[in-house]
């Protein structure tokens, strides 16, 4: 028997051993694929047919295939990349900021977590470049000199700054996510029986073989990565959200945009997280890795980031009025009784009142609630995007231009589509890369279940004492370790 | 050139950093030590001196910093001045988003770079590995055996530590 802690509840339950750890999360890696993901695929796949459908649509005819109008220019295409953008942010949260909080728990999602914010970001940056309607000049965005002479991308613009924070972010996250699936190709490779996956898993690790000043480096680069990751991701939704507020149209032009966007983004990443967990624990038979306290704490990073969304849906009203700008005012008076009243209050009802049901504790530890929880949101946040570019695009200065916005049958493909191509890459990414980060994991299987490391370094006196058997009681003296 | 070496298995890394510790102060040099997962505190008892990683990446930040404000002030200020919203030509408040996003990109990018050269990572079709299960759940010790190494005593030395087999291996020197 193992001692457990009175203070520390095991992050990892089913006192499971190193190699538990590696035979979980390798089953459906080395496994045939089964029915049920293959069936999963096919919808997959098919939902990818109508985006590239619908993308070729839209390359062929142009953006009139799109539902936009002169005054509603911006439409759908922004609020799905600022929808998707936002999704991503949870995986660095959980990658980067939880490791510098010592988060330990994150070592069970950050993979699955990570992977969803490539993918969402691959989403994302589909309809910024689809809108320029001329793809193949997406190139102009970068800073090269044109054939006309030396003249330059405009660096005053925040759209630019977007081309820098999304490719910035995307390539960091990529490279934070492949270092990180290093040792756990490693592990799959020395297990790989046949002669292809072997090889293959070997290319893939780099060859690693976990040597100890390899893993000291390791150690160095991700806290690293990680230190850079935080500010990077608060810098690319607040980048997101100057596309906005740096425009003078009212209900944009608000200094409260940055930290609203960043706590929206948080908040839509998490209930994604959750969406996804919650499945893959199901179908990959992880329960024993992402447990109810996982799911519990999640549902609270949920509540927070949605009740400070509360707060600045509140304060812009309260702005409006206080700005004595009577264009603002409308803008809000109109969002919340104007034609879009059920945009507006589908989104209050979503963000605002439904994560607060997670004070509940049953609420909390509930998984069908919690999973009915994170959709409800996700749709929530799709809500504010849709609310805030369109009802504030959709009654101009002048009322002889007032448009309504509906989307045509290719805006909702695309929109579809990305969603199929989001799944279709999420699911290879379960069936070929190992879903929990194995190598984390196994550090921190120990925490909670013994009193913790006997090693207090080099010349401490306590070497030949304290050592211990595993599994043995933790009854020798403990030197607490300056790690710990 | 082929090169013998004595691996000593442990299940445990407490036993492990003990062992370290133990063999090191038997005058016996360990080659290299294999685990499935970062050891804390093995960096200590191996010796191993902390990595200046982070040093390079700080100068690979200030390079990107460099880069993105000479890039900005010199395309705008310089080489094709435009007047956008009648505001300065070098206006810096609107160059610190770009400035951020390419340093955060050239730390980055240039630690790893840094990181997989320095440690000879890169993609290869045959890794050979010590012990296949270094990567699963074991703790492998490697001692280089030199010509006239008693085995039967370092044998005996690693058991006494801990080590649930000892075995010998032949690894072709890369």
């Amino acid at each position: 028997m193992q001692h457990v802690s009175p203070v520390r509840i095991p992050l990892v339950t089913g006192g499971k051993t190193y190699h538990d750890v590696t035979q979980d999360v390798c089953r459906q890696v080395e496994a045939k694929p089964n029915v049920r993901w293959m069936a999963a695929l096919a919808v997959a796949l098919f939902f990818l047919g109508v985006f590239i459908y619908s993308v070729y649509r839209t390359l062929w005819y142009g953006i009139g295939e799109w539902g936009l109008n002169k005054t509603v220019d911006w439409a759908w295409d922004i609020t799905n990349f600022v929808w998707w953008v936002g999704i991503g942010h949870a995986g660095t949260l959980i990658s980067a900021v939880l490791l510098l909080f010592r988060q330990k728990w994150r070592t069970s999602i950050n993979r699955a977590a990570e992977a969803m914010t490539i993918f969402a970001v691959i989403c994302a940056a589909m309809f910024p470049v689809l809108h320029m309607g001329r793809p193949w000049l997406a190139f102009w965005v970068l800073p090269l000199q044109n054939t006309y002479g030396s003249l330059w991308a405009n660096f005053n613009s925040p759209l630019l700054w977007d081309v820098f924070a999304i490719s910035t972010y995307f390539s960091v996250s990529l490279v934070f996510w492949y270092t990180g699936l290093i040792p756990d190709f490693a592990t799959i490779r020395d297990r790989a029986k046949g002669p292809i996956a072997r090889r293959a898993y070997a290319l893939l690790s780099f060859g690693w073989k976990g040597g100890a000043k390899h893993w000291s480096r390791y150690e160095t680069v991700s806290l690293i990565l990680a230190g850079v990751s935080t500010p990077l991701v608060l810098s690319v939704h607040t980048i997101v959200s100057m596309d906005f507020a740096t425009s003078v149209v009212p209900g944009w032009h608000t200094t409260i945009f940055p930290p609203y966007f960043v706590a929206g983004a948080i908040f839509s990443g998490f209930a994604m997280v959750l969406t996804l967990m919650l499945i893959t624990r199901v179908v990959f038979k992880l329960e024993d890795y992402i447990t109810l306290e996982h799911i519990a704490l999640m549902n609270k990073i949920m509540m927070i980031t949605g009740s400070i969304v509360g707060v600045a849906y509140i304060t812009e009203f309260f702005i409006a009025w206080y700005s004595q700008v009577e264009f603002e005012q409308y803008a809000f008076i109109n969002r919340a009784t104007g034609p879009y009243w059920w945009a507006y209050w589908s989104m209050m009802t979503c963000n605002v009142i439904s994560p607060q049901l997670v004070w509940i504790r049953r609420i909390r530890y509930s998984i069908p609630a919690t999973f009915v929880l994170s959709i409800i949101v996700n749709i929530g946040m799709w809500f504010e995007r849709f609310v805030i570019i369109v009802t504030s695009l959709h009654r101009d200065y002048l009322p002889s231009s007032w448009a309504m916005f509906s989307p045509s049958i290719i805006d909702i493909g695309i929109y579809v589509g990305t969603i199929g191509l989001f799944f279709t890459l999420f699911l290879l990414f379960a069936k070929f890369f190992p879903v929990i980060n194995m190598a984390e994991v196994k550090s921190i299987l120990k925490y909670g279940v013994d009193n913790g490391p006997t090693y207090g370094g080099p010349n401490t006196g306590a070497q030949q004492s304290t050592y211990r058997p595993t599994g043995a009681p933790a009854s020798a003296p403990v030197n607490y370790n300056k790690h710990d | 050139m082929t090169k013998r070496y004595a691996l000593g298995i442990f299940e445990d890394e407490d036993v492990l950093l003990h062992a370290i510790e133990n063999v090191r102060a038997a005058g016996v040099k360990i080659y290299d030590v294999f685990s499935p997962y970062p050891v804390h505190g093995i960096d200590d008892a191996l010796g191993i001196e902390r990595s200046r990683l982070p040093i390079a990446a700080f100068f690979y930040g200030l390079c990107g910093l460099s880069f993105a404000l000479w890039m900005q002030i010199y395309m705008l200020g310089f080489d094709w001045p435009m007047i956008i919203g009648g505001k300065p030509h070098i206006g810096l408040p609107a160059f610190i988003p770009v400035s951020f996003e390419l340093t955060v990109l050239f730390t980055a990018h240039g630690m790893m770079i840094t990181f997989f050269l320095i440690s000879k990572l890169w993609p290869r079709w045959k890794v050979p590995v010590m012990d296949v299960r270094s990567t699963d759940d074991k703790f492998v010790m490697a001692i280089e055996l030199k010509e006239g190494t008693d085995l039967g005593n370092l044998t005996q030395l690693l058991r006494a530590n801990g080590a649930s087999e000892v075995n010998e291996k032949e690894m072709t020197k890369e």
